[in-house]
């Protein structure tokens, strides 16, 4: 079934895009009602890069199933994990991870904690987070994909 | 034991989510960022997937005393809407548009690294020992560790 926008847009069909954005809920839901911990993953990067006494062990876990998750889609569903080369230049793919790391440790989150998790708490600072960092985003690419070439 | 059993369980899931909805490809993100261009509502989808099997328990987690295997939730306690916020976003949300990586699809991706990726996911993680450790006046301010509620 392919409920596409008009244009056909869709990248892939609708359901494994909600059956996938379920599965992320249902992570996050078990990693907080059992847990009692938030599936942000910048958040989790964070609190490795400045450990607190026993609060170690269940980040580098969830990073490892993360990983385990991410071999299993290998398996699974090969086309979903392959080599991705991109035309951006390499001082700009560096700079746009320098400032995906700095930027979600300052703004607290990310698209999983703040998007996911913030969302679903009816969190107003990650509705804030969420409509700035997409409203960015769409900016930025803007101007790469359309600005850029055209002054080039 | 069982806590860092649930923590495992809980990333493996996140993973496979991510790739089933085609978020392991940046490609697909910066077609939803692309407002301008073929626009591709993959994303917006799977939010919503999401956060409709979430709300219900993130909800539950807001009134219940303490969640099942552990004695306390440690959810963030700012309240706030301020300038790191924004600010942090800001950054954020200028560096996902170049390229099309959030975290979370980075780290799933490097299963299958390309040399864009690794030059990403090792300037991100530079990104964040920065944020925590580097000497500049932004990183002394309160960290955004999710505190403990009681």
């Amino acid at each position: 079934m392919d409920v596409a926008a008009p244009s056909g847009a869709l990248s892939i069909p609708v359901w494994n895009a909600l059956a996938g954005g379920a599965l992320i809920g249902l992570s996050a839901s078990l990693l907080l009602v059992l847990d009692g911990r938030v599936a942000g993953i910048s958040s989790i990067l964070g609190g490795i890069a400045r450990p607190h006494r026993g609060d170690v062990a269940w980040r580098a876990t969830f990073l490892a199933g993360l990983l385990a998750g991410a071999g299993i889609l290998a398996w699974l569903i090969p086309a979903a994990v392959v080599p991705r080369p991109s035309t951006v230049p390499l001082l700009a793919v560096v700079s746009a991870g320098l400032l995906v790391g700095f930027g979600t440790q300052l703004g607290g989150g990310c698209t999983s904690g703040h998007g996911v998790c913030g969302l679903s708490r009816f969190s107003k600072r990650s509705f804030v987070a969420v409509v700035t960092f997409m409203t960015a985003a769409a900016v930025t690419t803007f101007v790469v994909r359309h600005v850029l070439p055209a002054v080039r | 034991m069982k806590a860092l059993a649930v923590a495992f369980l809980a990333g493996l899931v996140f993973a496979v989510g991510l790739g089933l909805s085609g978020m392991t490809d940046p490609q697909r993100i910066l077609g939803f960022l692309d407002v301008a261009g073929r626009w591709d509502p993959t994303l917006a989808f799977v939010m919503l997937g999401a956060i409709a099997v979430h709300v219900g328990p993130a909800r539950w987690a807001l009134r219940a005393a303490r969640p099942v295997l552990a004695d306390t939730f440690a959810l963030p306690s700012r309240t706030a809407v301020d300038a790191r916020l924004v600010a942090g976003s800001v950054l954020f949300g200028v560096g996902w548009g170049t390229v099309g990586y959030c975290p979370g699809p980075a780290i799933v991706d490097l299963v299958a690294p390309s040399p864009t990726l690794l030059a990403f996911v090792l300037a991100m993680i530079a990104g964040v020992v920065v944020y925590h450790h580097g000497k500049l006046r932004l990183a002394r301010m309160p960290t955004p560790q999710p505190s403990i509620r009681t």
